[in-house]
């Protein structure tokens, strides 16, 4: 019998004032008690409701069973069968909205913390289980991985099991993609990133560091060089501007150049030599968990007021809600209908105050959700030193730029065919953000396992061929 | 890692690094860029190649040691490796279909516009190159300079060489004799290459300058490096380095390049109990 209390167990975390000055781990995870405690909460339910809301359709009831029966490795294995990075997703995906929002406790009280539960094997598999070795046969085929974020990653880790002699090329000097520059230490500690990056070398998968390609080596010439198929998962590398005055101010930061400051060149520790300004009074643009993230971490850099300016209200931000929860109890304040229309500067050229306009909000737009409208005559001025821009970011043009008969759309974004992600060259297949524009780690996770899906597909009709 | 085959000191100040990147090598031209981070600790910093040659797969950079970070590349010797080289980025510089040329470089600009010169060259123009350097003592690569142009004029600020003035008044009188000049190259400071622009825009010449903004990725990632040209934002790492000249807003690009002056000068005063010298600690 279930155990039927209607809520969650807590997940320890460091308290909201102490934390919002370090750069450790906000949630610090379930115990062996509080898992089994948590487990057993599933139903167990015979239609699987939950396995549907996830992108890459962890088998959750069975692994939340493993867990039941004191069988951490079996949960461990079971999760990790379609799921190539379980640390990860356990502290980053959206379960509200996904695994979570199906199941059936949901309806009394509270889903099942299937996040949580996921995390807390992950963790438990990185400190007692010794990875197998698997023997996975070559199957003599290689395939070129561009981008070693969460699709590029899961691409290539579902390739390598399979047989395949897979490179992963990155631009940046580590891999990780977002993974590593974009989402914080205290939400994704860089050193769980690393354990699950090592994984995927055990299977065999080759990382190259510091190659862009589609300026060090085309999509053409790694097709002309051996490799029978290529993924493009080079990710929403390219920040979006609001393209309003001042923009160009000192003080003015995409969430992007921040973020990556900050978390890849490690400009909050003191040995490294990454500058980045003092700031004070902080404007953040945007409503999703970049915008979270980017806030929280400059009231970790000591920043005495930071602002969330965004032109919705919080019923439409994007950002996960366990997010937005935490940012307001580490004293973020919320600007909700607010947008920035002009940033002002003093006479160096650095940031003084932005000037916000109230909005309302109207009938549903494209998106489904209430199209925000200015309220004439509300101008204010927010006086802050540093304005960053967190309103998502289109896909870098490297690529498409320079690989011929590669179709894009009008925004930039790769055409794909929906089931199989081929692009409009045979053998190149692409996916997460380069597609999407920018989206969730998940969402670029499932991607990257389809895309393999169809490139092992491909590759072996070829052989009959 | 990425091992220093020649370090040749060039001046009290300039010093050219050739570094073995076959990869990079084989496909840089003339206007593209790399970036390096020196060690774990370092910032990533872009500089422009000075030359390449995809045969010995080396390409080389020519830096000043005025920063922080250039002092820390000026530790390193030859047989010593840097960690991260990253490229060739950038669009290489549109160089086809000009008839008499002239290349402007101050400074190191003056090494870092050869790749340019030589490929006007090459293509049939007649190359004029003008360089600027505070004294004689400090002229650089004169003979690659040369090499690179049909007809070189040196100019220093304090006349120490016979031939004071500044860049700007050199060419000035380039463009009152010879009519026929289709093209101008300013690569170098900024307030060099603002005033080579202010000139050209008179004369009406096409002048592309070659924009060497703070940035990290340098593919586009950051938007750091952001520059208005002709009232947009264009990122000097995907959309340039080279830009139309009399199209960029140089005075918000002067302020931009002072972004991090103070914690420059922080991190030059300072010297780490803990790593000597090296990084702020």
């Amino acid at each position: 019998m279930a155990n039927m209390r209607n809520v969650k167990v807590d997940m320890p975390q460091q308290t909201p004032d102490i934390r919002n000055k370090n750069f450790d781990e906000v949630a610090l995870g379930y115990t062996l008690e509080d898992a089994k405690e948590e487990a057993s909460r599933c139903l167990n339910c015979k239609n699987k409701p939950c396995v549907s809301g996830c992108p890459v359709n962890v088998r959750i009831p069975e692994f939340i069973e493993a867990i039941n029966n004191d069988n951490l490795k079996k949960a461990y294995e079971i999760i990790k069968s379609t799921n190539s990075l379980p640390a990860v997703c356990g502290r980053v995906c959206p379960q509200e909205k996904q695994c979570e929002s199906k199941c059936v406790r949901g309806i009394k009280g509270e889903p099942v913390a299937i996040g949580r539960l996921e995390r807390f094997v992950a963790d438990y598999a990185m400190k007692h289980f010794e990875s197998e070795k698997l023997d996975v046969k070559s199957n003599g085929k290689k395939v070129a991985v561009v981008g070693s974020g969460p699709s590029g990653l899961t691409c290539a880790g579902d390739l390598a099991k399979l047989g395949y002699d897979v490179t992963v090329f990155e631009a940046f000097h580590v891999a990780g993609g977002v993974l590593m520059y974009g989402i914080p230490e205290f939400r994704l500690p860089k050193a769980i990133v690393q354990k699950e990056i090592d994984e995927m070398k055990k299977l065999g998968v080759k990382i190259e560091t510091n190659m862009v390609i589609g300026k060090v080596l085309s999509v053409d010439e790694l097709l002309e060089n051996g490799y029978d198929a290529v993924f493009i998962g080079s990710g929403a590398g390219l920040p979006n501007f609001m393209k309003i005055p001042g923009e160009a101010l000192l003080g003015v930061y995409s969430s992007n150049e921040f973020l990556t400051r900050v978390n890849l060149m490690k400009a909050y520790k003191p040995e490294y030599d990454t500058p980045i300004n003092k700031m004070r009074d902080v404007a953040v643009v945007g409503g999703g968990n970049v915008a979270m993230d980017a806030a929280r971490c400059a009231k970790r850099l000591g920043a005495e007021n930071v602002y969330i300016v965004y032109r919705r209200s919080e019923d439409e931000m994007p950002a996960r809600a366990e997010e937005i929860h935490h940012a307001k109890e580490e004293g973020i304040e919320f600007l909700m209908l607010n947008n920035p229309v002009a940033i002002n500067g003093d006479e160096n050229g650095r940031v003084s105050s932005v000037t916000c306009v109230k909005m309302e909000l109207g009938e549903p737009d494209a998106s489904g959700r209430r199209s925000p409208k200015a309220i004439e005559g509300s101008e204010y001025e927010l006086t802050v030193d540093t304005v960053i821009i967190a309103i998502g970011g289109s896909p870098n043009p490297l690529i498409r730029s320079t690989t011929k008969g590669l179709r894009s759309n009008k925004r930039g974004c790769l055409v794909v065919d929906e089931d199989t992600l081929k692009t409009s060259r045979d053998g190149v297949y692409a996916g997460g953000d380069a597609v999407t524009g920018a989206a969730t780690v998940i969402l670029a996770m499932g991607a990257g396992k389809t895309a393999a899906k169809s490139i092992d597909e491909y590759l072996n009709k070829q052989d009959v061929r | 890692m990425y091992k220093i085959v020649k370090k040749r000191v060039l001046n009290q100040q300039m010093t050219l690094l050739r570094i073995d990147a076959p990869h990079i090598a084989k496909k840089a031209l003339p206007g593209q860029f790399i970036i390096i981070r020196i060690d774990e600790l370092g910032e990533r910093v872009p500089f422009t190649i000075a030359a390449y040659d995809g045969e010995q797969g080396t390409i080389d950079i020519i830096y000043q040691t005025v920063g922080y970070s250039t002092k820390l590349l000026d530790t390193l010797n030859q047989g010593d490796y840097i960690l991260d080289v990253v490229g060739p980025l950038g669009k290489a510089s549109e160089l086809e279909g000009y008839k008499n040329a002239v290349v402007v470089g101050g400074g190191t600009g003056c090494a870092i516009a050869l790749p340019q010169a030589k490929a006007l060259k090459e293509l049939g123009a007649n190359v004029t190159m003008v360089a600027g350097f505070r004294n004689k003592d400090i002229i650089i690569l004169e003979d690659e300079m040369k090499d690179a142009s049909n007809q070189l004029v040196i100019m220093t600020d304090d006349g120490s060489n016979g031939n004071k003035g500044f860049v700007t008044g050199a060419l000035k009188d380039i463009l009152d004799n010879d009519k026929t000049v289709d093209f101008v190259i300013a690569i170098g400071p900024l307030p060099m290459m603002k005033a080579v622009c202010d000139l050209t825009k008179e004369y009406g010449i096409k002048t592309i300058v070659s924009m060497n903004s703070i940035m990290i990725d340098g593919t586009g990632m950051c938007g750091g490096c952001r520059v208005t040209v002709g009232g947009e934002i264009k990122f000097a790492c995907v959309d340039g380095p080279d830009f139309d000249g009399h199209l960029v807003d140089f005075d918000e690009a002067i302020k931009r390049g002072r972004m991090y002056v103070d914690q420059e000068r922080a991190a030059n005063e300072h010297t780490c109990r803990l790593t000597g010298d090296k990084h702020n600690g």
